[in-house]
């Protein structure tokens, strides 16, 4: 027998036991990432979920300047602690578009009513087929697209106090 | 006072360990040349007398430390018994109001018992080959009883420093927290015991391995006083994988009886090189061949199981938070798995090219098919640690992933089925030497016997699919070889050992043929009913009378009656349920079963509909109770096959003298 194949079996444990410890060690994130962080927008068109407000696509977001993708629903508690923080991005003249996740025209109507208004456009995704697009697996969730359609960060859970500078930034990167 | 002394006793036999670890090494180091079979160049001093004497400690002192662990356990099971809500442990996982036997399971049915329990099992074992084990060299076993106690001691460590079980609480609970009803199930109370015992088993298969590599003494000897040792441990994992898979399989209502779940194969493993290790140190013990090869399964079985038990034990794999509560646990099993399966791999490589090479023997003998069927078995062993480490590896580079039972059914069914082909040839080659031609006739009938029954299910079931049309001919071929060495034997001058291994290789025949009938043949029906209308499934006709009500001790039950009938036979009455609990409020599916000769009609009451409709499952599973009938029979062959060689190494001390002479 070769003498190195001997020394085999501690060569291959001890690259096991290095996954092992990396395993370990790795900050324990059940955040499930988009695999779409860097790449263009998959191509999707919403119909309106309430009358008289535009819908959303693909196709309102290469238009040169960033823009603001928040996944929600009315039925969404989070969503609700995060209300304040998007109106004061579109305060800041972030313009905001929504996809309205499994819900209805007059539960969203009374949610934006309640807890104050950001969007410039509500698209209606009843069966979650365009979030699952997008990569998103939950509720609030919100993506920075840039000016060519590509989406630039992916922020998962509702956004807070200390969130908004740093989606301000990656906006600003985006530009 | 109780938990104090338990304490008190678990750090003295630690110190025992530590005692015996250093008298082993001092004594191997002193005693170098000098003690009568240790290796090394003649060298005559004072040191030999020295040698000697640290030497003539070691044996008593692993004892010591057996007795101690022990006392341990068992205090530890008083105050379980006696309810003695200041320990911690007892109000985290007992109540005063538990059946007794289960106050007594609960003693190892939380981490730190279960802990307390491998380590008592691991000292009994080392007390055990203290006493028991009287003609091995002695540098070898003393070198070996030094490996069970660094072992040991790393495990007493990990109790006393991150798992104490004596913990007391101030001020004492009320009462305990542990009434869950779904974890008093006989079977969960016994099923953890028997796989530690099997665990820990390896673990002195291991040690021996340890301390034949310090010695470098590796031959027929060595192989006889490990063999009964690997043969329990496997005995007790065969019981303890068998058990679970058909726990599994009653409690989820999934009617599956093997999920490839990260724990079942976290037992699977273990199992898979114990039998590999059985098998090669048979051709180490009979014709001192594959030293080095059945050293290393040595090593591999016991990484297997602390493997197992780290990846199960961490959360590693499942990734849920049992780890973010407490991480030095994790990293403490870590790196005791890194001293110990580095260190011996280490040792291995620095060793093992000095140990001599052991006789060779021909492609065609029984040597060779022993070969084959270590191959076989570590190519299955391979595939299942690379399928359930993957998700690891890939998460380490970034990926999430799961593999599930698709890979696993694919990769491993075609080389299980020629092992098994290698399996019912094996017995019957000569050692040695044999002509393949020979051996071709002695395999003409079985051969025969496994066409003729491919050919009966291909006629009568051509929609069975490849691998179960294999797998049943392939089972009834392996049942008539497997009990061919008994052929114009005289049965009553047979050893037991050899009736062990017929009864062993034909369990695995029948539990063949149960898996391949049960993926051939099952039969499915998922129907919507109202109370009086009737299903068939298989030849079963199946009447849905109606729901009542059914209450247990914390939940609450819809229970369907259902009335049986296959043909002209008697009515049986089957009642599936699905429960609630209040506490932690979850549903669950009771499945019902009815056990006939020939298989089983399992049931399941699934949720009802708008329009008052239940959903029923049936399943009709031909012969499925043959998987765990033939796990049984494996499992009996090993224990024949212990019993046997016991017997036989007590009765032939003289022999056995005699062969170490020549051998050495």
């Amino acid at each position: 027998m070769r003498r190195w194949l001997l020394w085999l079996p501690l060569v291959a444990f001890v690259a096991l036991a290095a996954v092992a410890v990396h395993g370990l060690y790795r900050p324990n994130d059940l955040t499930v990432r988009s695999r779409l962080v860097g790449k263009p927008l998959p191509d999707f068109a919403l119909p309106p979920l309430i009358e008289g407000r535009p819908g959303v696509s693909q196709a309102d977001f290469a238009t040169g300047a960033p823009r603001l993708l928040n996944i929600f629903a009315s039925w969404c508690v989070p969503c609700i602690a995060e209300a304040p923080h998007l109106l004061r991005l579109k305060a800041a003249g972030v313009p905001i578009d929504a996809v309205a996740i499994r819900d209805t025209a007059p539960a969203v109507r009374d949610f934006l009513a309640r807890h104050g208004d950001p969007y410039a456009r509500i698209g209606d995704d009843p069966r979650s087929a365009v979030q699952f697009a997008l990569g998103s697996s939950g509720v609030p969730e919100t993506f920075v697209i840039d000016g060519q359609g590509r989406i630039a960060m992916q922020h998962v859970g509702p956004i807070n106090e200390a969130d908004v500078p740093r989606i301000l930034q990656a906006l600003e990167d985006a530009r | 006072m109780i938990a104090e002394a338990g304490l008190a006793a678990l750090w003295l036999a630690a110190a025992m360990a530590l005692m015996q670890l250093v008298l082993a090494a001092l004594g191997l180091r002193m005693g170098r040349g000098v003690l009568p079979d240790a290796p090394g160049s003649d060298r005559a001093d004072g040191a030999g007398e020295t040698a000697a004497q640290l030497i003539a400690g070691v044996r008593p002192v692993a004892i010591v430390q057996g007795v101690l662990a022990a006392l341990s356990f068992v205090l530890l099971i008083w105050v379980f018994v006696v309810s003695d809500m200041s320990v911690q442990l007892v109000a985290a996982n007992s109540h005063s109001a538990k059946p007794m036997v289960y106050k007594i399971a609960g003693a190892w049915g939380n981490h730190e018992g279960s802990m307390l329990l491998w380590v008592t099992v691991l000292a009994l074992a080392g007390g055990a080959i203290a006493v028991l084990e009287k003609r091995l060299n002695v540098a070898t076993l003393v070198a070996t009883l030094g490996a069970q106690a660094a072992i040991a001691l790393g495990f007493y460590a990990f109790l006393l420093f991150s798992s104490n079980p004596f913990t007391r609480l101030d001020p004492p609970a009320a009462e305990g927290q542990g009434l869950n009803p779904l974890l008093q199930d006989p079977g969960l109370a016994f099923h953890p015991p028997t796989l530690y015992f099997g665990y820990v088993g390896l673990s002195v298969a291991f040690s021996f391995a340890v301390g034949a590599l310090v010695t470098r003494d590796v031959g027929p000897a060595f192989a006889r006083a490990m063999r009964p040792w690997v043969l329990a441990a496997w005995v007790f994992l065969t019981i303890g994988i068998t058990a679970g898979s058909y726990w599994a399989y009653y409690e989820l209502g999934w009617g599956g009886w093997w999920f490839w779940d990260p724990v079942e194969n976290a037992s699977l493993m273990p199992w898979l090189a114990a039998t590999a290790l059985l098998h090669s140190v048979t051709v180490l013990a009979t014709r001192d061949g594959l030293r080095a090869w059945t050293i290393m399964l040595a090593v591999v079985a016991f990484s297997m199981s602390m493997i197992g038990t780290f990846l199960v034990r961490s959360g590693i794999l499942t990734s849920v938070h049992a780890f973010a509560v407490d991480p030095t646990r994790g990293s403490f099993i870590l790196a005791l798995l890194i001293l110990y399966i580095g260190g011996a791999l280490l040792l291995f490589g620095l060793r093992i090219g000095l140990v001599k090479q052991g006789s060779t023997f021909e492609l065609v003998s029984r040597e060779g098919g022993l070969v084959l069927n270590n191959l076989l078995l570590s190519v299955i062993l391979g595939i299942v640690l690379i399928g359930t480490l993957y998700p690891i590896v890939a998460q380490a580079m970034g990926t999430q992933l799961s593999v599930g039972p698709p890979f696993f059914n694919k990769t491993t069914a075609p080389i299980a089925l020629a092992l098994f082909a290698a399996m019912a040839a094996g017995p019957l080659v000569r050692w040695r030497r044999d002509n393949a031609q020979a051996l071709l006739g002695r395999l003409t009938v079985p051969i025969a016997v496994a066409a003729l029954a491919m050919a009966a299910v291909f006629v009568f079931a051509p929609d069975a699919g490849v691998l179960p049309i294999l797998g049943l001919g392939l089972s009834f071929g392996i049942a008539v070889a497997s009990v061919a060495p008994l052929w114009k034997r005289d049965l009553r001058r047979t050893p037991l050992f050899t009736f062990g291994m017929v009864t062993a290789h034909l369990g695995i025949a029948v539990s063949m043929a149960g898996m391949a009938s049960e993926s051939a043949f099952t039969v499915e029906r998922l129907v919507a009913v109202r109370p009086g209308q009737i299903t068939q499934v298989g030849p079963f006709s199946v009447r849905f009378d109606g729901l009542r009500p059914a209450v247990g001790a914390n939940w609450s039950a819809i229970e369907a009656r259902l009335t049986v009938t296959r043909g002209d036979g008697a009515p049986l009455v089957l009642r599936p349920q699905s429960r609630f609990f209040s506490a932690p409020s979850t549903v669950t599916s009771e499945a019902a079963i009815a056990t006939l000769f020939d298989g089983q009609l399992y049931t399941v009451l699934g949720a009802s509909d708008e329009g008052g409709r239940w959903q029923l499952r049936l399943w009709w599973k031909p012969w499925v109770t043959l998987i765990w009938f033939g796990g049984g029979l494996i499992a009996l062959g090993g224990a024949l096959s212990l019993v046997g060689r016991v017997r036989r190494e007590r009765r032939q001390p003289a022999a056995r003298e005699a062969w170490q002479t020549a051998a050495a």
